[in-house]
């Protein structure tokens, strides 16, 4: 952990979380698929990063995010639930011969194929969480489930384009 | 002893996420209960700060728009002040005091705003220093907006209309019949009306409008007007759906208004044990 790589984490914080309650919190297609692309940053933190560092991080964004979409509590449950579930899920997907030293989990690292089976569950995962918390003691089954449909699709999207703009390989940010 | 520590050393991972887990559901249980609590919401003073800095930005992108409403709004305005207005040897008669006015009003600018959620919130760029104070109705010239939730020094964040846990108590204007407008999650155009019983005749088309019982809002404030009448599941209550007459998509300023007798009706309602059905 140098100082370069310290400097592009927190960075990478900063930005994922500035971009998403500025720009993309307005950003809601057909009215039903949501962009919480800030979700991109807790996948591609480096792959030995471990769980503990991954929940902290995971809280105080998702309480960020929170407390800009005034759905205290909902971002963050949601939010550790893929932090928890990252490493083994990481370590389920490994591919023959192992992960290479210090290695982000991107697009352009891990080919697409093994992102679309490591980002997929969890994003899904993830958008059930949030919608269903947040129409609790409502009975809105569809709009519900067309909201984590057209979100995840979304978010798949946008996190393949983003990663394609803006990262390298075997580099961050 | 020594064993359980190391047993709960290896379950420490597991033990975090429960304990961040719960304090998550903490948040949501006693954010979504009580009105008021204000810390962790976007009326907090640095997310309203943030937040009022972006609308500065975005603000002039809609400049048009809010100058062509404001127009409107005058318009009527001035209408409506020519009917008031004393022709040279009129004779005017002071009523009975009842019937005075015991609403303020004021003004604040939308900062921040969701229509897509089922449960959604806009702030607003007053707070407490500037008299806000939770519980007041927030509407703008086309119809009623929402209920002041919660006030910082500065900032206020308001439960929506679209939200689906808010009921304002409503009538329909041309028969006088009382219900409550209820969000039901879907389509930000459209709401419910409720409680309106099964052998009352209404008319597709009708206006709604605010009841003025439920002491939050005068009397008479547009909401929307009747799109569908069903029969519905429901067996004493017809199942009403309401085109809102407030774009929710364009809000960018509000009226506040507060109920300066609302204390003195809280109390008798209190007093006589009535149901307090306010919401």
């Amino acid at each position: 952990m140098n100082a370069n790589k310290i400097f592009l984490l927190v960075g990478g914080f900063i930005i994922y979380l500035f971009v998403q309650i500025l720009v993309l919190k307005n950003l809601v297609l057909f009215g039903a698929a949501f962009c919480f692309l800030y979700i991109l940053y807790l996948f591609l933190l480096p792959i030995e990063t471990k769980t503990i560092p991954t929940l902290l991080i995971a809280f105080g964004m998702g309480l960020a995010v929170d407390l800009f979409y005034d759905t205290l509590g909902i971002h963050t449950a949601s939010l550790l639930t893929i932090a928890f579930i990252r490493k083994p899920w990481i370590k389920i997907l490994t591919p023959t011969g192992g992960y290479d030293e210090d290695l982000q989990p991107s697009l352009l690292n891990m080919g697409f194929g093994w992102f679309a089976t490591y980002s997929l569950p969890l994003l899904i995962i993830f958008n059930s969480l949030f919608f269903f918390i947040e129409s609790i003691g409502t009975d809105l089954f569809i709009p519900v489930v067309q909201k984590i449909i057209a979100s995840v699709i979304f978010i798949f999207v946008m996190s393949i384009i983003v990663q394609l703009l803006f990262y390298r390989r075997r580099r961050g940010l | 002893m020594q064993r359980i520590l190391l047993f709960l050393y290896s379950l420490r991972v597991f033990l975090l996420f429960i304990l961040l887990e719960v304090i998550a559901i903490w948040l949501i249980v006693s954010y979504n209960s009580q009105q008021g609590s204000v810390f962790f919401n976007s009326s907090n003073q640095l997310a309203g700060k943030i937040l009022g800095t972006k609308n500065n930005v975005s603000e002039y992108f809609s400049l048009r728009e809010v100058n062509t409403r404001l127009v409107e709004t005058n318009a009527e305005l001035l209408a409506e002040l020519e009917m008031y207005r004393k022709p040279a040897d009129s004779l005017f008669i002071e009523l009975d005091s009842l019937n005075m006015a015991s609403f303020e009003f004021k003004g604040a600018k939308v900062i921040n705003n969701s229509i897509r959620l089922s449960q959604n919130h806009l702030t607003l760029n007053k707070g407490a220093n500037q008299g806000i104070k939770p519980g007041m109705g927030v509407f703008n010239g086309q119809g009623v907006v929402g209920r002041v939730k919660g006030v910082s020094e500065n900032f206020s964040t308001v439960i929506s209309l679209l939200h689906t846990a808010l009921l304002v108590s409503s009538k329909i204007e041309s028969t006088e019949v009382f219900g409550s407008i209820k969000w039901d999650g879907n389509s930000p155009k459209h709401a419910k009306m409720l409680y309106v019983p099964r052998h009352v005749k209404v008319q597709v088309g009708d206006k709604i409008v605010t009841s003025g019982y439920n002491a939050v809002f005068p009397e008479g404030i547009a909401i929307g007007k009747i799109l569908e009448v069903n029969q519905g599941t429901d067996t004493n209550y017809l199942d009403i759906v309401v085109e809102l007459s407030t774009d929710f998509t364009r809000v960018t300023y509000v009226y506040l208004v507060e109920n300066t007798i609302e204390l003195e009706l809280d109390s008798l309602y209190t007093n006589s044990e009535l149901i307090n059905e306010r919401q």
